[in-house]
Protein backbone atom coordinates (compact mmCIF):
# COMPACT_ATOMS: atom_id res chain seq x y z
CA UNK A 1 0.00 0.00 0.00
CA UNK A 2 1.58 3.09 -1.12
CA UNK A 3 0.38 6.17 0.97
CA UNK A 4 -0.09 9.88 0.38
CA UNK A 5 1.90 11.87 2.42
CA UNK A 6 0.33 14.66 3.52
CA UNK A 7 1.79 18.13 4.61
CA UNK A 8 1.17 18.32 8.13
CA UNK A 9 -0.30 21.56 9.59
CA UNK A 10 1.79 23.73 9.81
CA UNK A 11 1.69 24.97 13.43
CA UNK A 12 5.22 26.55 13.24
CA UNK A 13 4.02 29.57 10.51
CA UNK A 14 1.18 30.03 12.91
CA UNK A 15 3.52 31.11 15.50
CA UNK A 16 4.66 33.95 13.08
CA UNK A 17 1.49 35.11 12.29
CA UNK A 18 1.22 38.80 13.48
CA UNK A 19 -1.84 39.17 15.71
CA UNK A 20 -2.42 42.82 14.64
CA UNK A 21 -3.49 42.18 10.83
CA UNK A 22 -5.95 44.21 9.15
CA UNK A 23 -8.84 43.08 7.52
CA UNK A 24 -9.44 43.02 3.72
CA UNK A 25 -13.35 41.87 3.99
CA UNK A 26 -15.57 42.38 6.65
CA UNK A 27 -18.53 41.23 6.02
CA UNK A 28 -21.48 42.85 8.53
CA UNK A 29 -25.12 40.94 8.60
CA UNK A 30 -25.17 40.23 4.98
CA UNK A 31 -28.13 38.61 3.73
CA UNK A 32 -28.83 37.06 0.34
CA UNK A 33 -31.98 36.11 -1.75
CA UNK A 34 -32.26 33.92 -5.15
CA UNK A 35 -35.82 35.32 -5.96
CA UNK A 36 -37.47 33.55 -2.73
CA UNK A 37 -34.94 31.87 -1.53
CA UNK A 38 -32.69 33.12 1.61
CA UNK A 39 -29.60 31.75 0.95
CA UNK A 40 -27.46 33.64 3.81
CA UNK A 41 -28.79 34.58 6.85
CA UNK A 42 -26.78 37.37 8.77
CA UNK A 43 -23.20 36.42 7.72
CA UNK A 44 -20.64 38.41 9.93
CA UNK A 45 -17.00 37.52 9.06
CA UNK A 46 -13.59 39.31 9.39
CA UNK A 47 -11.04 38.08 6.95
CA UNK A 48 -7.73 39.63 7.78
CA UNK A 49 -4.89 40.24 4.97
CA UNK A 50 -1.84 37.48 4.14
CA UNK A 51 -3.79 34.11 5.12
CA UNK A 52 -5.56 31.87 3.64
CA UNK A 53 -9.44 31.37 5.04
CA UNK A 54 -11.20 28.42 3.83
CA UNK A 55 -14.77 28.02 3.67
CA UNK A 56 -16.13 24.69 3.91
CA UNK A 57 -19.55 23.23 4.43
CA UNK A 58 -21.79 20.85 2.60
CA UNK A 59 -23.35 21.16 -0.64
CA UNK A 60 -25.69 23.87 -0.85
CA UNK A 61 -25.15 25.85 2.44
CA UNK A 62 -24.17 29.05 0.92
CA UNK A 63 -20.27 28.76 0.66
CA UNK A 64 -19.68 29.45 -3.23
CA UNK A 65 -22.66 32.11 -3.18
CA UNK A 66 -20.49 33.86 -0.66
CA UNK A 67 -17.26 33.45 -2.05
CA UNK A 68 -19.31 35.17 -5.03
CA UNK A 69 -20.85 38.26 -3.23
CA UNK A 70 -17.13 39.35 -2.66
CA UNK A 71 -16.33 40.55 -6.07
CA UNK A 72 -19.78 40.87 -6.74
CA UNK A 73 -19.50 38.04 -9.46
CA UNK A 74 -23.11 37.08 -7.85
CA UNK A 75 -25.26 39.71 -9.58
CA UNK A 76 -24.84 37.94 -13.27
CA UNK A 77 -27.44 36.09 -11.51
CA UNK A 78 -30.58 38.30 -12.19
CA UNK A 79 -32.93 37.81 -9.42
CA UNK A 80 -29.64 37.82 -6.93
CA UNK A 81 -31.16 40.35 -4.06
CA UNK A 82 -28.94 41.51 -1.06
CA UNK A 83 -28.99 43.37 2.28
CA UNK A 84 -26.18 43.80 4.51
CA UNK A 85 -22.33 45.20 4.13
CA UNK A 86 -19.57 43.83 2.94
CA UNK A 87 -16.41 46.28 3.71
CA UNK A 88 -13.48 45.61 1.47
CA UNK A 89 -10.26 47.65 3.02
CA UNK A 90 -12.96 49.45 4.51
CA UNK A 91 -15.43 50.95 1.70
CA UNK A 92 -18.79 48.95 1.27
CA UNK A 93 -18.71 47.07 -2.11
CA UNK A 94 -22.65 47.63 -2.17
CA UNK A 95 -22.34 51.77 -2.10
CA UNK A 96 -23.54 53.00 -5.45
CA UNK A 97 -20.53 54.44 -6.26
CA UNK A 98 -18.73 51.33 -5.84
CA UNK A 99 -16.86 50.40 -9.55
CA UNK A 100 -17.31 46.58 -9.32
CA UNK A 101 -14.93 46.54 -12.30
CA UNK A 102 -12.23 48.17 -9.95
CA UNK A 103 -13.26 45.68 -7.40
CA UNK A 104 -12.56 42.94 -9.43
CA UNK A 105 -9.45 44.45 -10.77
CA UNK A 106 -8.36 43.78 -6.72
CA UNK A 107 -10.07 40.55 -6.19
CA UNK A 108 -9.19 38.20 -8.35
CA UNK A 109 -10.95 34.67 -8.81
CA UNK A 110 -10.17 31.36 -9.74
CA UNK A 111 -13.05 29.25 -10.66
CA UNK A 112 -14.51 25.56 -9.88
CA UNK A 113 -13.84 24.66 -13.53
CA UNK A 114 -10.69 25.72 -15.48
CA UNK A 115 -11.84 28.61 -17.62
CA UNK A 116 -8.94 29.44 -20.06
CA UNK A 117 -10.05 31.77 -22.79
CA UNK A 118 -9.92 30.02 -26.10
CA UNK A 119 -7.13 32.09 -26.96
CA UNK A 120 -2.93 31.65 -26.63
CA UNK A 121 -1.65 30.79 -23.36
CA UNK A 122 0.76 34.28 -23.73
CA UNK A 123 -3.18 35.97 -24.64
CA UNK A 124 -4.53 34.58 -21.31
CA UNK A 125 -2.51 36.09 -18.83
CA UNK A 126 -1.83 39.22 -21.07
CA UNK A 127 -5.69 39.63 -21.14
CA UNK A 128 -6.27 40.95 -17.73
CA UNK A 129 -3.08 43.80 -17.87
CA UNK A 130 -4.24 44.27 -21.63
CA UNK A 131 -7.42 45.30 -21.18
CA UNK A 132 -6.01 47.48 -17.65
CA UNK A 133 -4.46 49.49 -20.80
CA UNK A 134 -0.71 47.40 -20.22
CA UNK A 135 0.08 47.13 -24.49
CA UNK A 136 3.58 47.89 -24.49
CA UNK A 137 5.30 44.39 -25.31
CA UNK A 138 8.17 44.01 -23.14
CA UNK A 139 6.32 45.06 -20.04
CA UNK A 140 3.90 42.18 -21.07
CA UNK A 141 6.57 39.43 -21.50
CA UNK A 142 7.94 40.11 -18.50
CA UNK A 143 4.39 40.01 -16.63
CA UNK A 144 3.07 36.86 -18.43
CA UNK A 145 7.04 35.02 -17.58
CA UNK A 146 6.71 36.67 -13.61
CA UNK A 147 2.85 34.89 -13.64
CA UNK A 148 3.60 31.90 -15.19
CA UNK A 149 6.18 31.38 -12.52
CA UNK A 150 4.11 32.24 -9.62
CA UNK A 151 1.67 29.72 -10.77
CA UNK A 152 4.31 27.31 -11.22
CA UNK A 153 3.70 26.45 -14.37
CA UNK A 154 6.38 28.49 -16.78
CA UNK A 155 8.86 25.49 -17.18
CA UNK A 156 5.94 23.29 -18.54
CA UNK A 157 4.64 25.98 -20.77
CA UNK A 158 7.39 28.24 -21.58
CA UNK A 159 8.16 26.77 -25.40
CA UNK A 160 4.61 26.79 -26.21
CA UNK A 161 3.50 30.06 -25.44
CA UNK A 162 1.69 30.92 -28.66
CA UNK A 163 -0.57 27.40 -28.45
CA UNK A 164 -3.88 27.59 -27.43
CA UNK A 165 -4.60 26.69 -23.48
CA UNK A 166 -7.50 24.60 -24.53
CA UNK A 167 -4.98 21.95 -25.68
CA UNK A 168 -3.08 21.85 -21.63
CA UNK A 169 -4.22 19.19 -18.98
CA UNK A 170 -7.10 20.07 -16.21
CA UNK A 171 -4.72 20.64 -13.66
CA UNK A 172 -2.53 23.12 -16.28
CA UNK A 173 -5.42 24.79 -16.98
CA UNK A 174 -6.36 25.88 -13.39
CA UNK A 175 -3.00 26.70 -13.08
CA UNK A 176 -2.95 29.04 -16.49
CA UNK A 177 -5.79 30.49 -14.85
CA UNK A 178 -4.33 31.07 -11.42
CA UNK A 179 -1.64 32.83 -13.85
CA UNK A 180 -3.76 34.78 -15.20
CA UNK A 181 -5.22 36.11 -12.05
CA UNK A 182 -2.15 37.18 -10.62
CA UNK A 183 -0.99 38.71 -13.79
CA UNK A 184 -3.10 41.91 -12.28
CA UNK A 185 -1.09 41.55 -9.36
CA UNK A 186 -3.99 41.34 -7.02
CA UNK A 187 -4.76 42.14 -3.37
CA UNK A 188 -6.98 39.30 -2.40
CA UNK A 189 -6.98 35.97 -4.12
CA UNK A 190 -11.11 34.47 -4.56
CA UNK A 191 -11.03 30.01 -5.17
CA UNK A 192 -14.04 28.93 -5.56
CA UNK A 193 -13.46 24.70 -5.50
CA UNK A 194 -10.09 25.39 -7.36
CA UNK A 195 -9.05 21.54 -6.94
CA UNK A 196 -12.60 19.99 -7.69
CA UNK A 197 -12.04 19.14 -11.11
CA UNK A 198 -8.48 17.88 -10.73
CA UNK A 199 -6.23 14.88 -10.32
CA UNK A 200 -4.55 14.38 -7.02
CA UNK A 201 -1.12 15.29 -8.28
CA UNK A 202 -2.91 18.74 -9.70
CA UNK A 203 -4.47 19.17 -6.52
CA UNK A 204 -1.06 18.89 -4.56
CA UNK A 205 0.53 21.53 -6.86
CA UNK A 206 -2.16 24.09 -6.28
CA UNK A 207 -2.83 23.31 -3.17
CA UNK A 208 1.65 24.10 -2.25
CA UNK A 209 1.01 26.95 -4.74
CA UNK A 210 -1.58 28.39 -2.64
CA UNK A 211 0.77 28.24 0.33
CA UNK A 212 3.26 30.38 -1.59
CA UNK A 213 1.02 32.58 -3.02
CA UNK A 214 -0.03 33.38 0.79
CA UNK A 215 3.12 35.46 1.39
CA UNK A 216 1.83 38.24 -1.18
CA UNK A 217 -1.74 37.49 -1.53
CA UNK A 218 -5.18 37.37 1.07
CA UNK A 219 -6.33 33.90 -0.34
CA UNK A 220 -10.38 33.10 0.07
CA UNK A 221 -11.26 29.18 -0.87
CA UNK A 222 -13.93 27.84 -0.81
CA UNK A 223 -13.23 23.48 -0.79
CA UNK A 224 -15.58 20.46 0.01
CA UNK A 225 -12.20 18.80 0.67
CA UNK A 226 -11.58 18.59 4.58
CA UNK A 227 -8.34 17.51 4.40
CA UNK A 228 -7.62 20.49 1.76
CA UNK A 229 -8.78 22.97 4.37
CA UNK A 230 -6.83 21.39 6.93
CA UNK A 231 -3.01 21.21 5.11
CA UNK A 232 -3.99 24.48 3.40
CA UNK A 233 -5.86 27.02 5.63
CA UNK A 234 -4.83 29.42 8.57
CA UNK A 235 -8.73 29.76 9.58
CA UNK A 236 -11.94 27.92 8.83
CA UNK A 237 -15.59 29.15 8.35
CA UNK A 238 -18.06 26.47 8.56
CA UNK A 239 -21.07 27.53 7.18
CA UNK A 240 -24.05 25.34 7.14
CA UNK A 241 -27.51 26.11 5.43
CA UNK A 242 -26.79 29.76 4.64
CA UNK A 243 -25.58 30.11 8.21
CA UNK A 244 -22.07 31.06 9.80
CA UNK A 245 -21.76 28.34 12.45
CA UNK A 246 -18.25 29.03 13.67
CA UNK A 247 -15.24 30.51 12.36
CA UNK A 248 -11.90 30.02 13.98
CA UNK A 249 -7.95 29.26 13.66
CA UNK A 250 -8.10 26.34 11.46
CA UNK A 251 -6.05 24.07 14.62
CA UNK A 252 -9.27 24.91 16.90
CA UNK A 253 -11.79 24.00 14.32
CA UNK A 254 -10.44 20.73 13.35
CA UNK A 255 -9.04 19.94 16.83
CA UNK A 256 -11.51 21.08 19.25
CA UNK A 257 -14.60 23.00 17.29
CA UNK A 258 -16.56 24.83 19.81
CA UNK A 259 -19.80 24.08 18.34
CA UNK A 260 -21.90 20.34 18.27
CA UNK A 261 -22.30 20.77 14.39
CA UNK A 262 -18.64 21.50 13.25
CA UNK A 263 -18.06 18.99 14.66
CA UNK A 264 -20.46 16.26 13.18
CA UNK A 265 -19.51 18.08 9.97
CA UNK A 266 -15.77 17.46 10.63
CA UNK A 267 -16.12 14.27 11.61
CA UNK A 268 -17.88 12.64 8.47
CA UNK A 269 -21.03 12.54 10.22
CA UNK A 270 -23.33 14.51 7.51
CA UNK A 271 -22.73 16.38 4.23
CA UNK B 1 -56.53 -5.64 -10.09
CA UNK B 2 -52.88 -6.21 -11.57
CA UNK B 3 -51.84 -4.43 -8.12
CA UNK B 4 -53.42 -7.23 -6.54
CA UNK B 5 -51.70 -10.08 -7.89
CA UNK B 6 -48.25 -9.22 -9.35
CA UNK B 7 -46.74 -12.03 -9.53
CA UNK B 8 -49.23 -13.26 -11.92
CA UNK B 9 -48.07 -10.94 -14.50
CA UNK B 10 -44.46 -11.78 -16.30
CA UNK B 11 -43.37 -8.83 -18.24
CA UNK B 12 -40.66 -10.94 -20.45
CA UNK B 13 -43.83 -12.92 -21.37
CA UNK B 14 -46.39 -10.40 -22.07
CA UNK B 15 -43.62 -8.84 -24.64
CA UNK B 16 -43.10 -12.18 -26.41
CA UNK B 17 -46.82 -12.11 -26.96
CA UNK B 18 -46.95 -8.74 -28.31
CA UNK B 19 -43.90 -8.58 -30.83
CA UNK B 20 -43.59 -9.75 -34.00
CA UNK B 21 -40.02 -10.46 -34.71
CA UNK B 22 -40.83 -10.98 -38.22
CA UNK B 23 -42.39 -8.03 -39.23
CA UNK B 24 -40.41 -6.14 -37.17
CA UNK B 25 -36.88 -7.50 -39.24
CA UNK B 26 -38.90 -6.46 -42.42
CA UNK B 27 -39.85 -2.97 -41.55
CA UNK B 28 -36.68 -2.25 -40.24
CA UNK B 29 -35.22 -3.66 -43.15
CA UNK B 30 -37.09 -1.52 -45.60
CA UNK B 31 -37.73 1.46 -43.75
CA UNK B 32 -34.11 2.84 -44.31
CA UNK B 33 -34.74 2.45 -48.12
CA UNK B 34 -37.63 4.19 -48.41
CA UNK B 35 -35.88 7.17 -46.09
CA UNK B 36 -33.28 6.84 -49.04
CA UNK B 37 -35.42 6.94 -51.93
CA UNK B 38 -37.02 10.19 -50.17
CA UNK B 39 -33.61 11.83 -49.28
CA UNK B 40 -32.25 11.47 -52.80
CA UNK B 41 -34.95 13.58 -54.34
CA UNK B 42 -33.43 17.01 -53.53
CA UNK B 43 -29.89 15.34 -54.26
CA UNK B 44 -31.06 14.24 -57.59
CA UNK B 45 -32.73 17.79 -58.20
CA UNK B 46 -29.63 19.23 -57.46
CA UNK B 47 -27.64 17.25 -60.06
CA UNK B 48 -30.55 17.88 -62.35
CA UNK B 49 -30.51 21.75 -61.90
CA UNK B 50 -26.49 21.68 -62.47
CA UNK B 51 -26.26 19.25 -65.69
CA UNK B 52 -29.49 21.45 -67.00
CA UNK B 53 -27.22 24.60 -66.50
CA UNK B 54 -24.12 23.10 -67.87
CA UNK B 55 -25.71 21.60 -70.88
CA UNK B 56 -27.42 24.85 -71.95
CA UNK B 57 -24.30 26.84 -70.77
CA UNK B 58 -22.18 24.69 -73.49
CA UNK B 59 -24.64 25.19 -76.56
CA UNK B 60 -23.81 29.10 -75.59
CA UNK B 61 -20.84 28.76 -75.85
CA UNK B 62 -20.53 27.46 -79.44
CA UNK B 63 -22.53 30.43 -80.57
CA UNK B 64 -20.60 32.89 -78.32
CA UNK B 65 -16.84 32.98 -77.65
CA UNK B 66 -15.85 32.25 -74.30
CA UNK B 67 -13.61 34.23 -73.89
CA UNK B 68 -15.24 37.13 -75.20
CA UNK B 69 -17.51 36.06 -72.66
CA UNK B 70 -15.63 36.17 -69.23
CA UNK B 71 -13.79 38.91 -70.16
CA UNK B 72 -15.78 41.73 -72.62
CA UNK B 73 -16.59 44.96 -71.08
CA UNK B 74 -20.27 45.41 -73.06
CA UNK B 75 -23.42 43.49 -72.46
CA UNK B 76 -25.29 44.53 -75.47
CA UNK B 77 -27.46 41.36 -76.01
CA UNK B 78 -30.11 42.64 -77.85
CA UNK B 79 -28.27 45.07 -80.35
CA UNK B 80 -29.81 44.26 -83.76
CA UNK B 81 -26.54 44.68 -85.81
CA UNK B 82 -24.12 43.13 -83.62
CA UNK B 83 -25.13 41.65 -80.05
CA UNK B 84 -21.90 41.85 -77.69
CA UNK B 85 -22.21 39.23 -74.78
CA UNK B 86 -19.67 40.14 -72.06
CA UNK B 87 -20.82 39.29 -68.58
CA UNK B 88 -18.73 41.99 -66.64
CA UNK B 89 -20.98 44.29 -66.39
CA UNK B 90 -23.47 42.26 -65.11
CA UNK B 91 -21.09 40.99 -62.51
CA UNK B 92 -20.07 44.29 -61.76
CA UNK B 93 -24.18 45.12 -60.77
CA UNK B 94 -24.33 42.47 -59.12
CA UNK B 95 -21.01 43.21 -56.70
CA UNK B 96 -22.38 46.93 -56.65
CA UNK B 97 -25.82 45.56 -54.89
CA UNK B 98 -23.65 42.78 -52.72
CA UNK B 99 -20.82 45.24 -51.95
CA UNK B 100 -23.51 47.99 -50.31
CA UNK B 101 -25.53 45.10 -48.76
CA UNK B 102 -22.57 44.09 -46.73
CA UNK B 103 -21.68 47.52 -45.83
CA UNK B 104 -25.12 48.31 -44.12
CA UNK B 105 -25.71 44.55 -42.94
CA UNK B 106 -22.72 43.80 -41.36
CA UNK B 107 -21.73 46.24 -38.82
CA UNK B 108 -26.07 46.35 -38.42
CA UNK B 109 -25.77 42.57 -38.22
CA UNK B 110 -23.03 42.15 -35.72
CA UNK B 111 -24.45 45.25 -33.03
CA UNK B 112 -27.60 43.54 -33.04
CA UNK B 113 -26.15 40.21 -32.59
CA UNK B 114 -23.99 41.74 -29.37
CA UNK B 115 -26.61 43.68 -28.38
CA UNK B 116 -29.38 40.71 -28.36
CA UNK B 117 -26.89 38.40 -26.56
CA UNK B 118 -24.68 40.51 -24.17
CA UNK B 119 -26.72 42.97 -23.00
CA UNK B 120 -30.44 42.47 -23.72
CA UNK B 121 -32.74 41.28 -20.24
CA UNK B 122 -35.08 38.14 -21.11
CA UNK B 123 -37.69 40.43 -22.17
CA UNK B 124 -35.86 42.85 -24.35
CA UNK B 125 -34.55 39.75 -26.84
CA UNK B 126 -38.69 38.14 -26.66
CA UNK B 127 -39.98 41.24 -28.31
CA UNK B 128 -36.67 41.83 -30.48
CA UNK B 129 -36.49 38.63 -31.92
CA UNK B 130 -39.82 37.85 -33.38
CA UNK B 131 -39.33 41.49 -34.88
CA UNK B 132 -36.10 40.44 -36.79
CA UNK B 133 -38.36 36.79 -37.86
CA UNK B 134 -40.60 38.78 -39.66
CA UNK B 135 -38.25 40.83 -41.49
CA UNK B 136 -36.69 38.05 -42.64
CA UNK B 137 -40.03 36.77 -43.63
CA UNK B 138 -40.87 39.55 -45.70
CA UNK B 139 -41.55 38.31 -49.52
CA UNK B 140 -38.68 39.87 -51.60
CA UNK B 141 -41.20 41.65 -53.84
CA UNK B 142 -41.69 44.20 -50.80
CA UNK B 143 -38.56 45.09 -50.60
CA UNK B 144 -38.56 45.50 -53.59
CA UNK B 145 -41.23 48.38 -54.26
CA UNK B 146 -39.74 49.43 -50.46
CA UNK B 147 -36.73 50.33 -52.46
CA UNK B 148 -38.43 51.53 -55.36
CA UNK B 149 -41.42 54.03 -53.57
CA UNK B 150 -39.81 54.73 -49.89
CA UNK B 151 -36.11 54.42 -50.22
CA UNK B 152 -35.51 56.14 -53.54
CA UNK B 153 -37.84 59.04 -53.18
CA UNK B 154 -36.07 60.14 -50.29
CA UNK B 155 -32.06 59.05 -51.63
CA UNK B 156 -32.90 61.35 -54.37
CA UNK B 157 -33.95 63.74 -51.88
CA UNK B 158 -30.95 64.44 -50.23
CA UNK B 159 -29.01 63.61 -53.29
CA UNK B 160 -31.08 64.71 -56.47
CA UNK B 161 -28.71 63.46 -58.90
CA UNK B 162 -29.50 59.76 -58.37
CA UNK B 163 -31.81 58.22 -60.82
CA UNK B 164 -35.07 56.62 -60.01
CA UNK B 165 -33.39 53.29 -60.54
CA UNK B 166 -30.14 53.06 -59.13
CA UNK B 167 -27.64 50.44 -57.55
CA UNK B 168 -27.62 52.36 -53.84
CA UNK B 169 -31.49 52.08 -52.81
CA UNK B 170 -32.22 48.22 -53.82
CA UNK B 171 -28.37 47.83 -52.47
CA UNK B 172 -29.18 49.13 -48.81
CA UNK B 173 -32.92 47.66 -49.06
CA UNK B 174 -30.81 43.88 -49.80
CA UNK B 175 -28.44 44.82 -46.84
CA UNK B 176 -31.80 45.24 -44.62
CA UNK B 177 -33.24 42.16 -45.79
CA UNK B 178 -30.06 40.16 -44.71
CA UNK B 179 -29.43 41.50 -41.39
CA UNK B 180 -32.00 38.95 -39.40
CA UNK B 181 -29.67 36.36 -40.91
CA UNK B 182 -26.67 37.92 -39.56
CA UNK B 183 -27.79 38.89 -36.28
CA UNK B 184 -29.60 36.35 -35.73
CA UNK B 185 -26.91 33.15 -36.90
CA UNK B 186 -24.12 35.56 -34.84
CA UNK B 187 -26.78 35.82 -32.07
CA UNK B 188 -26.52 31.88 -31.74
CA UNK B 189 -22.75 32.02 -32.17
CA UNK B 190 -22.65 34.38 -29.29
CA UNK B 191 -25.02 32.89 -27.10
CA UNK B 192 -22.67 29.61 -27.03
CA UNK B 193 -19.66 30.89 -25.62
CA UNK B 194 -20.14 29.27 -22.50
CA UNK B 195 -20.99 31.55 -19.36
CA UNK B 196 -17.53 30.12 -17.41
CA UNK B 197 -15.15 32.17 -19.96
CA UNK B 198 -17.43 35.58 -19.61
CA UNK B 199 -16.86 35.00 -15.59
CA UNK B 200 -13.38 34.62 -16.22
CA UNK B 201 -13.12 38.12 -17.74
CA UNK B 202 -15.56 39.46 -15.65
CA UNK B 203 -13.24 38.32 -12.85
CA UNK B 204 -10.32 40.22 -13.88
CA UNK B 205 -12.47 43.63 -13.93
CA UNK B 206 -13.02 43.92 -17.71
CA UNK B 207 -16.66 45.34 -18.66
CA UNK B 208 -19.35 44.54 -20.51
CA UNK B 209 -17.86 45.82 -23.26
CA UNK B 210 -14.36 44.18 -22.88
CA UNK B 211 -16.14 40.78 -22.65
CA UNK B 212 -18.06 41.40 -25.99
CA UNK B 213 -15.62 42.92 -27.99
CA UNK B 214 -12.33 40.57 -26.74
CA UNK B 215 -13.73 37.28 -25.48
CA UNK B 216 -17.05 36.36 -26.32
CA UNK B 217 -16.97 37.79 -30.11
CA UNK B 218 -13.40 36.15 -31.27
CA UNK B 219 -14.65 32.62 -29.40
CA UNK B 220 -18.01 33.18 -31.68
CA UNK B 221 -16.19 34.52 -34.54
CA UNK B 222 -16.56 31.21 -37.00
CA UNK B 223 -20.02 31.48 -36.65
CA UNK B 224 -20.35 35.19 -36.93
CA UNK B 225 -18.10 35.18 -40.33
CA UNK B 226 -20.15 31.84 -41.84
CA UNK B 227 -23.14 33.74 -41.04
CA UNK B 228 -21.88 36.34 -42.92
CA UNK B 229 -20.61 34.75 -45.79
CA UNK B 230 -24.21 33.23 -46.41
CA UNK B 231 -26.18 36.44 -46.41
CA UNK B 232 -23.37 37.59 -48.85
CA UNK B 233 -24.28 34.90 -51.08
CA UNK B 234 -28.13 35.73 -50.73
CA UNK B 235 -27.16 39.24 -51.54
CA UNK B 236 -25.62 37.81 -54.60
CA UNK B 237 -28.62 35.89 -55.79
CA UNK B 238 -31.61 38.31 -54.85
CA UNK B 239 -33.55 38.94 -57.40
CA UNK B 240 -37.22 40.81 -56.80
CA UNK B 241 -35.35 43.81 -55.00
CA UNK B 242 -32.80 44.43 -57.64
CA UNK B 243 -35.19 43.94 -61.02
CA UNK B 244 -38.03 45.94 -59.14
CA UNK B 245 -35.38 48.79 -57.99
CA UNK B 246 -32.18 48.87 -59.87
CA UNK B 247 -33.39 49.39 -63.35
CA UNK B 248 -31.91 46.99 -66.89
CA UNK B 249 -28.63 48.90 -67.42
CA UNK B 250 -25.81 47.14 -67.67
CA UNK B 251 -22.65 49.14 -67.49
CA UNK B 252 -19.12 48.76 -66.82
CA UNK B 253 -18.57 51.42 -63.78
CA UNK B 254 -18.23 51.45 -60.36
CA UNK B 255 -21.09 54.67 -60.64
CA UNK B 256 -23.57 53.70 -57.37
CA UNK B 257 -26.40 56.63 -58.34
CA UNK B 258 -27.27 55.39 -61.66
CA UNK B 259 -29.17 52.15 -63.51
CA UNK B 260 -27.81 49.38 -63.41
CA UNK B 261 -28.44 45.53 -64.26
CA UNK B 262 -27.44 42.26 -62.13
CA UNK B 263 -27.06 38.95 -63.03
CA UNK B 264 -30.26 37.64 -61.44
CA UNK B 265 -32.27 40.63 -62.98
CA UNK B 266 -31.09 39.66 -66.68
CA UNK B 267 -32.44 36.73 -66.41
CA UNK B 268 -36.08 37.84 -65.32
CA UNK B 269 -35.51 40.44 -68.16
CA UNK B 270 -35.24 37.65 -70.91
CA UNK B 271 -37.64 34.93 -69.18
CA UNK B 272 -40.25 37.57 -69.27
CA UNK B 273 -40.12 37.32 -72.55
CA UNK B 274 -38.25 39.36 -74.38
CA UNK B 275 -36.52 36.90 -76.21
CA UNK B 276 -37.50 33.43 -78.20
CA UNK B 277 -37.12 30.11 -76.93
CA UNK B 278 -34.19 28.84 -78.72
CA UNK B 279 -32.61 32.13 -79.66
CA UNK B 280 -28.70 33.31 -78.36
CA UNK B 281 -29.84 35.28 -76.01
CA UNK B 282 -32.16 32.36 -74.38
CA UNK B 283 -28.78 30.50 -74.15
CA UNK B 284 -27.15 32.97 -72.58
CA UNK B 285 -29.39 33.28 -69.13
CA UNK B 286 -28.26 29.64 -68.61
CA UNK B 287 -24.80 31.25 -69.28
CA UNK B 288 -25.35 33.71 -66.56
CA UNK B 289 -27.17 31.86 -64.26
CA UNK B 290 -23.93 29.28 -63.97
CA UNK B 291 -21.61 32.22 -63.46
CA UNK B 292 -24.12 32.86 -60.57
CA UNK B 293 -24.53 29.68 -59.50
CA UNK B 294 -20.56 29.42 -59.20
CA UNK B 295 -20.30 32.50 -57.53
CA UNK B 296 -23.01 31.48 -54.81
CA UNK B 297 -21.26 27.95 -54.53
CA UNK B 298 -17.90 29.45 -53.58
CA UNK B 299 -19.50 31.45 -51.18
CA UNK B 300 -21.13 28.44 -49.23
CA UNK B 301 -18.08 26.87 -49.39
CA UNK B 302 -15.78 29.17 -48.58
CA UNK B 303 -18.70 29.64 -45.52
CA UNK B 304 -17.87 26.10 -44.41
CA UNK B 305 -14.10 26.17 -44.54
CA UNK B 306 -14.38 29.32 -42.51
CA UNK B 307 -16.59 27.97 -40.00
CA UNK B 308 -13.87 24.75 -39.90
CA UNK B 309 -11.02 26.46 -40.14
CA UNK B 310 -11.14 29.71 -37.47
CA UNK B 311 -13.08 27.68 -34.70
CA UNK B 312 -11.84 29.13 -31.54
CA UNK B 313 -11.57 25.63 -29.98
CA UNK B 314 -13.25 25.62 -26.02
Amino acid sequence: MTTIVKPEVKTAEKETVKKNKSSVYKTEQLNLWYGSNHALKNIDLDIKENEVTAIIGPSGCGKSTYIKTLNRMIETIPSVKTSGVINYRDKNIFDKEYQVEELRTKVGMVFQKPNPFPKSIYDNIAYGPRIHGIKNKKILDQIVEKSLRGAAIWDEVKDRLGENAYGLSGGQQQRICIARCLAIEPDVILMDEPTSALDPISTLKVEELVQDLKKDYSIIIVTHNMQQAARISDKTAFFLNGEVVEFDETDKIFSNPSDERTEDYISGRFG
Amino acid sequence: MAMNEPQQISVQELIAQKSNRGLLAFTEKLIPKILFLIASVSVLTTIGIVFTLIFETVTFFTEVNIFGFLTGTEWYPFANSTPTYGILPLVVGTLKITGIAILVAVPIGIATAIFLSEYASDRVRRFIKPILEVLAGVPTIVYGFFALTFVTPILRSIYPDIAIFNALSPGIVVGIMIIPMIASLSEDAMSSVPNAMRDGAYALGATKLEVAVKIVLPAALSGIVASTVLAISRAIGETMIVAVAAGSTPGFNWDVTGSIQTMTAYIVQVTTGDAGYGTTIYYSIYAVGFTLFLFTLAMNMLAQFISKRFREEY
